[in-house]
């Protein structure tokens, strides 16, 4: 085992990175989903016609586990493990490990985050449901900061293979 | 249930927040021409099933789905919260079951069916003499009143110690949580309590010793002070009043008891308004309760206003302001 991970070091830590990514992020979607997913059983146990716009507001915080999904997708074609070879250095494993964790954390923290304004939000359509547009945007703003870590971990993962370490 | 966030509950509780009545409801209710047109406006809001019910059906059936939604929604555990509303129709149950012993009579309809203790185990231990079945908060004050009832048969002195236990239960139970809103009522509860003893006591010029065993411990009322200000004048009460956090209600007191109640409801509703805002945490769920029975009450004045053919402007003066 030890033999392993010390010849295969630099691609373990990048499938660390991988699995990271997809691995928070996933557990902030499913937190954030669920907290949502709560208030909108509330709302349409009162209100069965209101389940449409609340569904959409309960998925705003799902994204977060696609975002870690797609990078872990794109960090497992880059180091070769989902085809070609995965020879990579430690250094490049660090690399990768790194450019996978501004979405592994900033994708956790933020799907809750998202789930707990979604739920504020669906608050407000059981009150007003005119307001449907405006409930989405306060949840829908906490999805700004998944995306900026999206974007970091998308250029990071695609440019540390061109790099000459 | 997430964590005590009661995200499912708060939701639930924000669609059924559109079914409370808000100040335009109440105008509504009070232009209704006679009793019997207010009872049909309630009707047409939902209020009962049949369409037969008398208002204090009506009012009952209210009250009954509010507790039997929050029993739906809260935790047993977490339930104990909301007894603290409930304490005092224990203490009013227990009041009802001392009397009733002592005058060795069964009398009909005195006791409140929505307690945290069944009334007949309340009744049976008054009977026998026996408070051991009842929980601690009740037992210590049941002794000293069925004592007092059945030795000197001074059924006020026995309300004074019930009353007053029953404000320290719900102080001290309040106190025991960490919620705010729940504390604020409970504290709130046992300084309007305080105050309304000390201008009545004031102006039938009670003992100190009547003072001493009727007020009850709060943090915004200075109890030796309160004593020295109601053995001195009407005046003075009012002059310690304008030093405490209660000094806006002073006019409120100076003009009627039913002013001050009406303060009191209106300070407490302004409290918890805040909770209409609030998506998490059981406090919402309590200020829907104080809603809901501030509601209640409302209603209950314009019917009973609309039953005595009372003027509109005398009814609206009595009306609360709502959660909505």
């Amino acid at each position: 085992m030890i033999d392993f991970l010390a010849s295969n070091f630099g691609v373990t830590l990048a499938a660390l990175g991988a699995a990271l990514a997809v691995f928070f992020a996933g557990i902030g979607s499913a937190q954030g989903v669920g907290i949502a997913g709560q208030a909108a059983a509330g709302v349409v146990t009162e209100d069965p016609s209101k389940f449409g716009k609340v569904l959409v507001l309960q998925l705003l915080p799902g994204t977060q586990g696609i975002y870690g999904l797609l990078i872990g997708f794109i960090a497992l074609s880059q180091i070769g493990i989902l085809g070609g070879s995965s020879d990579i250095s430690v250094a490049k494993g660090f690399l990768y490990l790194f450019a996978c964790l501004p979405m592994a954390f900033a994708g956790w923290r933020s799907a809750v985050s998202q789930g707990k304004a979604a739920a504020a939000a669906i608050g407000l359509v059981a009150k007003r449901p005119e307001q449907f547009g405006k409930a989405m945007i306060f949840p829908a703003m906490v999805e700004t900061y998944a995306i900026l870590a999206l974007l970091v971990s998308i250029l990071m993962v695609s440019a540390i293979g061109g790099m000459n370490i | 249930m997430d964590d005590k966030l009661f995200t499912y509950a708060v939701a639930r509780i924000r669609s059924k927040e559109l079914t409370l009545f808000d100040k335009q409801d109440l105008d509504q209710l009070l232009a209704s021409k006679s009793y019997n047109d207010a009872l049909r406006f309630l009707n047409e809001k939902g209020w009962g099933t049949s369409g037969n019910e008398t208002a204090e059906q009506l009012l009952a059936e209210q009250r009954e789905e509010t507790w039997k939604l929050i029993h739906e929604l809260v935790d047993k555990e977490d339930m104990d919260v909301f007894n603290i509303f409930l304490y005092s129709n224990d203490f009013h149950n227990l009041k009802a079951a001392i009397k009733q012993a002592y005058v060795s009579k069964d009398v009909p309809n005195i006791f409140i069916k929505n307690g945290t203790v069944d009334p007949m185990l309340i009744l049976e231990s008054a009977r026998e003499h026996d408070f051991i079945k009842l929980p601690a908060f009740l037992a210590k004050c049941a002794e000293e009143a069925y004592e007092v009832m059945f030795h000197t048969g001074d059924g006020q002195l026995c309300d004074v110690i019930i009353d007053r236990a029953a404000l320290e239960a719900i102080h001290a139970r309040a106190f025991e949580t960490d919620n705010e809103l729940i504390r604020d009522y409970a504290e709130l509860k046992c300084a309007a309590a305080n105050i309304n003893i000390a201008i009545r006591a004031q102006r039938t010029q009670k003992s100190y010793e009547f003072l001493e065993r009727a007020f009850v411990e709060c943090a915004t009322l200075n109890r030796k002070r309160l004593v020295e200000a109601t053995l001195n004048s009407e005046e003075a009460i009012y002059e310690y009043l304008e030093t405490t956090v209660y000094s806006d209600a002073i006019e409120a007191i100076k003009e009627s008891p039913s002013a001050f109640d009406r303060w009191c409801d209106n300070r407490l509703i302004n409290q918890v308004r805040p909770q209409k805002y609030n998506a998490f945490t059981i406090s919402p769920l309590l200020a829907y309760v104080i809603a809901k029975e501030n509601e209640i009450k409302s209603v209950r004045i314009i019917l009973s206003g609309k039953l005595n053919s009372l003027p509109e402007d005398k009814i609206r003066e009595r009306l609360r302001d709502m959660y909505v």
